[in-house]
């Protein structure tokens, strides 16, 4: 069986090209309006459906007579990105190709129904070729919105985790969000080279942004906590919500070693005394002076 | 090389240049502590700047050096432990939370002369 396919592949294809070449207003009408009834790319309007479906559909075309991927491959990966950012989901662009595949099927269906020999050749050069192209176009939309989801999450984690210099030597880390021990890890590294290149000598970590707290999140304050201490700084946990402290104690968490103050303000204010400063208000002074 | 342990006013400073074998910490423990006796130093400041590991057994007799030293009257902290060592110690569950430690040799030498003025004030009163 395999001989004959082979050979099929090789005769049909041009037939099948001019075929798709002849027909293609007709066909890229169908399918454009197989996809709105579909409700498929609603977040796309009728005529830029139109203009999108013109393209691929020769670029579609392209492929199965040169057999050639690169370029669908390059448009795919253009298309992806631009339609990405424009809430168009996976399903969508599945459903698109997968409909395109079936029209053009039917449409060779249609015109050789008198020949049943000749139709299942050129079903059989169209459709290896056909579902090549859909897995290029699905695999290269998956691509892109991986890649465009790793640089979300790169630069959600930049910007989580601003260390703050508050006074001479003093540093606060306010912790927005949950914390896992991939952040939690970054977090100690950009912390503890906060602490050298501030000199600092107090850190205070304000955790009241996190909403819950567990186990291993705990270990890492610790750690971080105890890393700060080896380069000669004190560490002072502000913002522990009552829940938190109770889930802390119901866990057994050995929190010891860690110097807790109520708020972020009552932390700095204790971070301040440590280092010497005595803040005033300035009117305090001035009475003396109006006398 | 053995380690090179300065006098400086009534501290010793122990600056490490390189990565230690164990012998070589072996060494600098012992010279430590005889010069402690020798110099009647109050305090000793080690200086790990230069080291990229500090492993368990070098933490260990830095931590022995450090509670010896403190049984003698004086006192001793580590500076210049650097952020990755810091996170890897801490990863090992190195603790030396007995331990003074500070960011650097200025901040090491201002521990100490804080730490004897204490010291002086308490004897005083």
């Amino acid at each position: 069986m395999q001989a004959p396919r082979t050979e099929g592949d090789d005769s049909c294809l041009p037939e099948l090209v001019s075929h798709l070449r002849d027909n293609r207003t007709g066909l890229r009408e169908e399918w454009a309006q197989r996809i709105t009834d579909a409700h498929l790319l609603s977040a796309m309007s009728e005529e830029e459906i139109f203009s999108e479906v013109t393209s691929v559909f020769d670029k579609y075309v392209d492929t199965l007579e040169t057999g050639s991927v690169e370029s669908l491959q390059e448009y795919a990966e253009d298309l992806s990105e631009r339609i990405i950012p424009r809430g168009v989901e996976t399903h969508e662009v599945l459903g698109i190709v997968l409909l395109l595949r079936d029209v053009l099927a039917r449409s060779l269906f249609q015109k050789y129904q008198e020949d049943f020999e000749l139709l299942n050749r050129v079903l059989d050069a169209y459709e290896p070729a056909a579902n090549r192209i859909a897995v290029i176009v699905g695999v290269s939309f998956v691509q892109e919105r991986e890649r465009v989801i790793g640089q979300q999450q790169a630069t959600i984690r930049e910007l989580s985790t601003p260390v703050l210099q508050v006074r001479e030597r003093l540093l606060a880390l306010p912790i927005i969000g949950e914390l896992d021990s991939q952040r939690a890890a970054q977090l100690t590294d950009q912390l503890l080279n906060a602490v050298r290149s501030n000199r600092a000598r107090v850190v205070v970590i304000d955790i009241t942004g996190v909403p819950s707290i567990d186990k291993n999140v705990a270990n890492h304050l610790v750690q971080t906590v105890r890393a700060c201490r080896l380069m000669g700084a004190a560490v002072l946990v502000t913002g522990l919500s009552s829940d938190i402290a109770r889930t802390l104690v119901t866990l057994g968490v050995d929190l010891s070693m860690m110097d807790t103050v109520g708020d972020l303000q009552g932390g700095i204010e204790e971070a301040e005394h440590l280092l010497g400063y005595e803040v005033r208000k300035a009117q305090a002074a001035s009475p003396e002076d109006k006398r | 090389m053995p380690v090179p342990i300065l006098k400086q006013g009534h501290y010793l400073v122990a600056s490490i240049q390189d990565a230690l074998s164990d012998g070589e910490v072996l060494e600098l423990q012992e010279n430590l502590l005889k010069q402690i006796g020798d110099f009647r130093a109050r305090g000793i400041i080690v200086d790990v700047t230069a080291m990229d590991v500090i492993d368990s057994f070098a933490s260990r007799s830095l931590r022995t050096v450090a509670l010896t030293t403190r049984l003698r009257g004086a006192e001793m902290v580590i500076v210049g432990i650097q952020p990755d060592v810091a996170s890897a110690m801490v990863q090992f569950g190195l603790l030396m939370d007995d331990i003074n430690t500070a960011l650097n040799l200025e901040e090491g030498l201002e521990f100490l002369d804080r730490w004897t003025a204490e010291r002086a004030d308490a004897d005083g009163g």
